[in-house]
């Protein structure tokens, strides 16, 4: 088994005759927390789905756990979880309901016991028999991270985690995700902030424009960023000091 | 299959869950039974010639209008999974890609033979009198699933292509419509001749036929072909663009 989680190379998209991707380079290790950190647009969600085997490369090769998104996307599934842009629980079922789903889905042997136990460590057994849709957006978002715990995937993708969510509860999702780290299980988190990548991530890669432009720890980051100049600039004199320095001059030339 | 069945157990709590679906699809049939038994009815039956039972008439129609607007929930369901996530959940789960589809189907037949077990049940009440054998009654169910499959194929179609939640289920009006231009509420004669051959030639006027025959004891003749090679036609073509779109659309 190789110590590469996920493999991306050369990767490509365009919709229409918009290109997303224009040829994306990235790995992440088995155990890792990587965080895709990008403005919106810049093609985060897009990488997501061609790993998660919802969307199609046009060119260059993606791997999750050694398995080719195209050629083996069934054994690729059976290897991530995926936690989309908004949480997606079910509204209509309750917490535990939605788990159960989830676990029996993912041929869960025990799905209630696996779903007590999710709720328990979420913080979520108080709510655990409402229904979703009575959730606030911390609730949901630690319901819907729970939710892709179920079945122990190898990797976990979080697209945006904590987008929309007020301040509060994105240190709520922190949390969370905090917590996964060190479980051996890898995580591929997609953000627009540069907070959320320090705080959660072992590595991040910059997606700009269709393109990893940095990729490294926080601090090989740092490094790499220009150093701390000190500059001179020119400053223009304003009408008023021109005034003031020819009437001066004049009455120094008297 | 297991998946798909645990997708549909979901589904249908959702249903039992949510009342104003199950009324809206058994409350406007039962209100329009009522309508053309009680305000129609009398009138229409004045050129019909004595011993026509007009609850026996009229029931077909009503059935299919039923169905057609019972199919809409499917694509407002799928929509609603779509745009929520759930659906991009549940197809990067290790399961069958169409599971997410076929439970839909499933929940779509399960849910609309209640409603037209609700339906029966209120025509009985009015005055429906049935004079077919248990085989009979065999036959009339088996066309209508094969007619509620072939719509429900039909409406995975907008619902997995809409852009809104009207968008989704705009289609099944002009369905839920074209019984009232066929024999399933009036007989065709008095239509002009233009109107009269589209009434007596499109697709649910030989399924409404054909139910009525098998309802109430008519002599069952050609129609039998004419309803099955319908839902068969339209359910091969609605499945097939519906696969194409899934396909292509989900997977670009």
């Amino acid at each position: 088994m190789t110590n590469t989680a996920i493999g991306v190379k050369d990767l490509r998209k365009s919709f229409k005759s918009t290109e997303v991707l224009k040829g994306v380079d990235f790995a992440v290790k088995r155990g890792e927390i990587f965080a895709l950190l990008g403005s919106n647009g810049a093609g985060k969600t897009t990488i997501v789905n061609i790993l998660a085997t919802l969307l199609k490369p046009d060119e260059g090769t993606a791997e999750v756990c050694g398995f080719d998104v195209l050629r083996e996307p069934s054994k690729v599934r059976a290897s991530i979880s995926l936690t989309g842009q908004f949480a997606a629980v079910d509204g209509m079922l309750t917490g535990r309901e939605n788990l159960i789903l989830i676990a029996k889905l993912r041929d869960d042997k025990k799905p209630a016991e696996t779903a007590d136990a999710l709720l328990e460590r979420f913080g979520l057994t108080g709510v655990a028999n409402r229904r979703a849709d009575t959730y606030s957006g911390g609730m949901a978002r630690r319901l819907d991270i729970a939710m892709s715990l179920v079945g122990h995937a190898a990797v976990i993708f979080l697209d945006e985690p904590t987008t929309g969510l007020d301040p509060e509860m994105r240190l709520e999702v922190w949390k969370t995700v905090k917590e996964l780290s060190g479980s051996g299980t890898t995580i591929l988190l997609t953000t627009q902030y540069l907070e959320e990548a320090e705080q959660l991530a072992d590595r991040i890669a910059i997606l700009h424009e269709g393109k990893i432009i940095a990729t490294g720890t926080l601090d090989e980051l740092k490094k790499s960023f220009p150093p701390i100049r000190v500059e001179y600039i020119e400053k223009q004199p304003t009408l008023e000091e021109i005034f003031l320095a020819i009437v001066g001059k004049k009455e120094i030339v008297k | 299959m297991r998946h798909t069945f645990v997708l549909f157990g979901r589904q249908m709590r959702h249903i039992l869950r949510s009342p104003d679906t199950i009324i809206t699809v058994a409350v406007m049939p039962i209100a329009m039974m009522l309508m053309f038994v009680y305000v129609f009815g009398g009138a229409v039956k004045t050129s019909m010639g004595d011993g026509v039972n007009y609850v026996n008439y009229q029931l077909p129609g009503i059935l299919l209008m039923g169905v057609s607007s019972g199919v809409s929930y499917t694509a407002v369901r799928l929509f609603t999974d779509i745009q929520k996530g759930i659906f991009a959940r549940l197809r990067s789960l290790p399961i069958p890609r169409s599971a997410p589809l076929w439970s839909n189907v499933l929940t779509s037949l399960i849910s609309n033979a209640i409603a037209v077990f609700v339906l029966v049940l209120v025509a009985l009440l009015l005055g429906f009198r049935p004079s077919g054998s248990p085989l009979r009654w065999l036959g009339a169910a088996g066309i209508l699933a094969l007619f509620t499959l072939a719509l429900t194929w039909l409406a995975i179609i907008p619902g997995l292509t809409a852009k809104s939640v009207e968008g989704s289920y705009v289609f099944s009006y002009p369905l839920i419509f074209l019984p009232f231009l066929s024999s399933a509420f009036v007989p065709t004669e008095t239509m002009p001749t233009a109107l009269r051959i589209f009434a007596e030639n499109q697709p649910m006027a030989g399924i409404v036929e054909l139910l009525r025959s098998l309802l109430s004891g008519g002599s069952v003749g050609n129609e039998v072909w004419i309803a099955l090679a319908w839902c068969i036609g339209i359910l091969l073509v609605a499945y097939l663009f519906a696969m194409g779109v899934y396909n292509r659309r989900m997977l670009k």
